[in-house]
């Protein structure tokens, strides 16, 4: 039995915040100590909160294990504090089948620190053509239905996906993007992409899909989530689509919230045509990223998701137009979401549910809660402690972050998962 | 080493180290204006030189400059080399491969020949944006945007200013008119960065679907200027003419429906200049699509200082390579 | 390194007569004027050819072209420091054929000398070359001498000798620094 002594236990599930010991044994946590013997790990001045769920991240493999491992990236994941990331299907060969998805599962077995939950594709090869097995795959374990960057160009596979998912319960999770609109485009478009001399991204790009995709999920009944949204047109399109019942949920990741466009401008710190600062899609505006968080504060956003996605150096190394995009953000999204809680701009209480409850909630998860009888998810924070971020020294493979050299405020002492110590930093 | 980086949120009065300790030249938006004058200034003294009979000086002898280009160009390449090679550096050229790269492989190698080369000077050109910025990072030589994408074109703009006070006696105060392509261009954003820089007036001319937002131009960069549709409401008052080359592939883009319709809108021809000022300069970076942007009799016309820009741009090159070179500070 | 302290050598009319003597000796031993150009080398070297010109002038009545020469471009030492910021190079005739007196005002190691005569000769094929100082300290690295010397000084390495010039500083006297290590 392991006992966590004396922290600030947050559990916005429940409601609980206060100073108190948390027990687990095995893998459950328990609501008061078992006969037997003891660890003790004092957490005192810290924050014992559930381990976070991630809905979006990238784990690479099968297939482009050089670029990260279910066990490379869980290890991330643990550092990160999340105890429960869910890994989309682009990967090679894709997660169309049954069979897919179990052999996912066997090799993080075998391999990962901490619960992989795999998706699969919502059309075969993710291209955009046939729909893919869902039956047979949620039979298997999956969870949702995503052909990730690969927007669905036609409105009526759109709309017989959302249909068919109804078979299963299960979300299709959309990237929603124009891809005709992006027409080549590498940056948000606005001033920064103005003088950079580098093709644009418009909102509406972003905004045009969403609206397209929200009406589908009106006309089906279907669950849909939207990926990673970034604008405020779409977060105000998500707002009326709840308030009038339609069944759709949707995310935001960490970077969006808290980075700009500037970002590819080096905003400062010297890197102009920062490729670590391309993601897909992209950054943009401060009033895009206030209208995200304002989202995220009224539940129009449902959670915060990672979107992790780690590159090889060399597909960073270069022109910016030919650069992959993404960031691997697992290991700095505790980080940079404190930056919210340290301006007051994002209660701390909420900023955990957003990485916690709220996600499990979204996808009807039983984790992201310290109830006890759940999972023994558990992750210690230090919402205090100043690190500069070197990329270097990721546990993940992908080293692409633009936030080499900048400091965050808040680090992760004590990931557990599942009842397994599997990270643990200074506690 | 450090590139300079302004912080765009903030005026681009703000002073930078002078040309002495810099060690690339990759666009205009970190020079200050001491450092564009002593440019100006050190490119005068090497138009003496070019105006010897003996074209050259010992001053880089021992030095190689590397010309990198991913696109063609004869004009620019060839000015590098001529201006090497009237400060006595040796040249080499390195045969780049086109729009086939794939995935920056050959830019990250290219890099690394150059580096066992020894190269001095790297002066590259490349059709994509940002591109010299990754080599300067990479690499221990000084490197010489000659053209990144839509995005700079220093060079150009420093001697198109040159070109200017020669020409007009001032930078400041001067009304500029830069016509076509804008959005597309990087000798019109250098021109601005520069041109702002100095005091000019900026009005920027051309199609809708080829200007930049209005709102992409304000807040905070100095590129809140004027804008107009109408060539005639452009040219008024300009002291200077600045006509940019029309891409003939921005057609099939659908952003213009045809070059004819360009043409009648947009062309300067003898008709249109005398609507600037009487004596406006007419300038054009090259190479010109005449009959298209601009009617061949305004081209070589007794206002136009393009042949005076070629000659220009080669003490401005030898200008740079020579402030450049020494130990950096 | 601080300068330690400053001694006069030469006051105004101590420049004055040297310079007057210079144009003297210039003219005699050339027989005369014609085909002369003098080359100042800037900065200093160019105000003191206007003067050797203008005494020329009084006593022999005829004007001796003027020139000004920077010879930052030849120097050989321009990749140890950083660049040095260019004046004017400007001769109003061409010095092929002609005898050329180059003008500086102290003559040191002879390497701003050597980068002269390079640049010279770059300029055109001159008759003669001939080189005067208004003050040689000594201390040659390179095989050259004066044709005509204001003074000579001689000095340690550790020395610096200013010729300060009214034209150019205001006022008209040469000290020497000590303290100041320039080699």
């Amino acid at each position: 039995m392991i006992r966590l002594a004396g922290g600030r236990i947050l559990d916005p599930a429940s409601g609980r915040d206060e100073i108190g010991d948390l027990w687990l044994e095995d893998d459950l946590l328990l609501d008061r100590p078992a006969d037997a013997d003891e660890i003790v790990i004092d957490v005192s001045g810290f924050v014992v909160a559930p381990g976070f769920v991630d809905l979006h991240c990238h784990l690479r493999e099968p297939g482009f294990e050089d670029k990260e491992t279910i066990a490379s990236g869980t290890s991330a994941a643990a550092a990160g504090g999340f105890t429960t990331v869910c890994a989309l299907a682009d990967t090679r060969p894709s997660i169309d089948t049954g069979s897919d998805v179990e052999s996912v599962l066997t090799q993080a077995r075998r391999d990962a620190l901490v619960r992989v939950l795999p998706l699969g594709t919502t059309t075969k090869r993710r291209d955009g053509q046939e729909l893919s097995e869902m039956a047979d795959m949620a039979a298997a374990g999956a969870i949702a239905f995503s052909d990730a960057a690969r927007a669905i160009r036609s409105a009526s596979l759109m709309r017989h996906a959302l249909e068919y998912s109804l078979l299963v319960e299960r979300p299709i999770v959309s990237h929603a993007q124009d891809t005709d609109l992006v027409d080549g485009g590498v940056m948000h478009e606005g001033p920064v992409a103005t003088v950079l001399g580098l093709k644009g991204i418009p909102r509406e790009a972003e905004e045009i899909a969403v609206a397209r995709d929200l009406a589908l999920a009106r006309l089906t009944g279907g669950r849909l989530h939207l990926a990673h949204l970034t604008t405020a047109g779409a977060v105000e399109q998500v707002r009326r689509a709840k308030a009038s019942g339609v069944r759709v949920s949707a995310e935001v990741t960490p970077h969006h919230l808290t980075l700009t466009d500037s970002a590819v401008a080096g905003n400062g710190n010297g890197r102009m045509y920062d490729t670590n600062a391309r993601t897909n899609p992209p950054l943009r505006s401060h009033a895009d990223a206030r209208a995200l968080l304002d989202g995220l504060r009224d539940g129009t956003i449902d959670c915060v998701a990672t979107d992790h996605s780690p590159q090889r150096w060399i597909d960073k190394a270069c022109e910016f137009d030919q650069a992959e995009p993404g960031m691997s953000s697992l290991e700095t999204a505790f980080g940079l979401l404190m930056r919210l809680v340290h301006a007051g701009a994002l209660s701390l209480p909420d900023m955990i549910a957003a990485l916690s409850a709220r996600p499990a909630q979204a996808w009807g998860l039983p984790y992201g809660t310290l109830a006890s009888g759940s999972s023994a998810d558990v992750v210690v924070l230090d919402p205090d402690h100043a690190w500069v971020v070197d990329p270097e020294r990721f546990l993940s493979k992908g080293k692409n972050s633009p936030l080499g050299g900048q400091t965050l405020r808040g680090t992760v002492l004590l990931t557990i998962a599942a009842g397994r110590i599997v990270y643990r930093n200074g506690v | 080493m450090t590139l300079q980086v302004i912080n765009r949120a903030e005026p681009i009065t703000q002073r930078q180290p002078a040309a002495r300790t810099r060690r690339h030249v990759l666009d205009l938006d970190d020079f200050s204006v001491e450092e564009v004058e002593t440019v100006l200034e050190t490119a005068t003294r090497m138009k003496d030189v070019l105006s010897r009979p003996i074209k050259k000086v010992p001053t880089l002898r021992g030095k190689t400059l590397v010309t990198l280009f991913y696109e063609a160009s004869t004009r620019t390449r060839v000015g590098f080399e001529v201006a090497a090679k009237a400060l006595g550096a040796d040249t080499v050229s390195v045969a780049a491969a086109t729009s086939s790269v794939t995935k920056g492989e050959s830019l990250i190698d290219t890099i690394r020949t150059l580096q066992a080369l020894g190269a001095d000077f790297v002066v590259m050109r490349h059709h994509q944006a940002g591109a010299p910025y990754v080599v300067a990072d990479e690499v221990g030589s000084s490197v010489i945007n000659a053209g990144d994408g839509w995005h700079a074109h220093p060079t150009q703009a420093l001697l198109d200013l040159f070109t200017m006070r020669e020409r007009l006696g001032r930078i400041a105060g001067l009304r500029v008119a830069i016509i076509g392509d804008i959005l597309h261009s990087r000798v019109a954003r250098s021109n601005l960065w520069g041109l702002t820089l100095m005091g000019a007036n900026v009005v920027l001319c051309g199609p809708p679907t080829m200007l930049p937002e209005p709102s992409f131009c304000a807040g905070g960069l100095p590129w809140d200027l004027e804008r107009t549709y109408q060539i005639d409401e452009a040219l008024h008052g300009a002291d200077v003419v600045m006509v940019l080359r029309m891409q003939l592939e921005r057609q099939t883009g659908g952003l213009f429906p045809s070059l004819r319709e360009y043409v009648r809108t947009y062309a300067l021809t003898e008709e249109r200049l005398a609507k600037a000022k009487p004596g406006a300069l007419v300038m054009h970076p090259g190479p010109m699509n005449e009959g298209v942007e601009i009617d061949p009799k305004v081209a070589r016309g007794v206002q136009s200082a393009i042949e005076a820009q070629v000659t220009n741009g080669v003490a401005v090159r030898m200008a740079l390579l020579y402030l450049l070179s020494g130990l950096p500070a | 390194m601080p300068v330690l302290g400053q001694k006069n050598l030469l006051g105004a009319d101590d420049i004055r007569r040297a310079i007057a003597r210079l144009a003297h000796e210039v003219v005699e031993h050339n027989h005369g004027v014609e085909s002369l150009v003098l080359v100042g080398l800037q900065t200093r070297g160019v105000p003191l050819a206007r003067r050797l010109q203008d005494r020329i002038r009084e006593f022999e009545g005829a004007t001796v072209p003027v020139g000004e020469l920077d010879i930052s471009l030849y120097r050989d030492d321009v990749h140890q420091r950083a660049p040095r910021a260019l004046s004017p190079t400007s001769i109003p005739v061409d010095i092929s054929d002609k005898t050329v007196i180059l003008v500086d005002d102290v003559l040191y190691t002879g390497r701003t000398a050597r980068a002269a005569l390079d640049a010279l000769i770059d300029m055109g094929r001159p008759r003669a070359i001939q080189l005067v100082c208004l003050i040689d300290r000594g201390h040659r690295e390179l095989p050259i001498r004066p044709d005509y010397v204001g003074k000579n000084i001689p000095t340690s390495r550790h020395e610096k000798v200013a010729v300060r010039l009214e034209e150019v500083d205001d006022v008209d006297e040469v000290v020497l620094i000590q303290g100041q290590d320039d080699s």
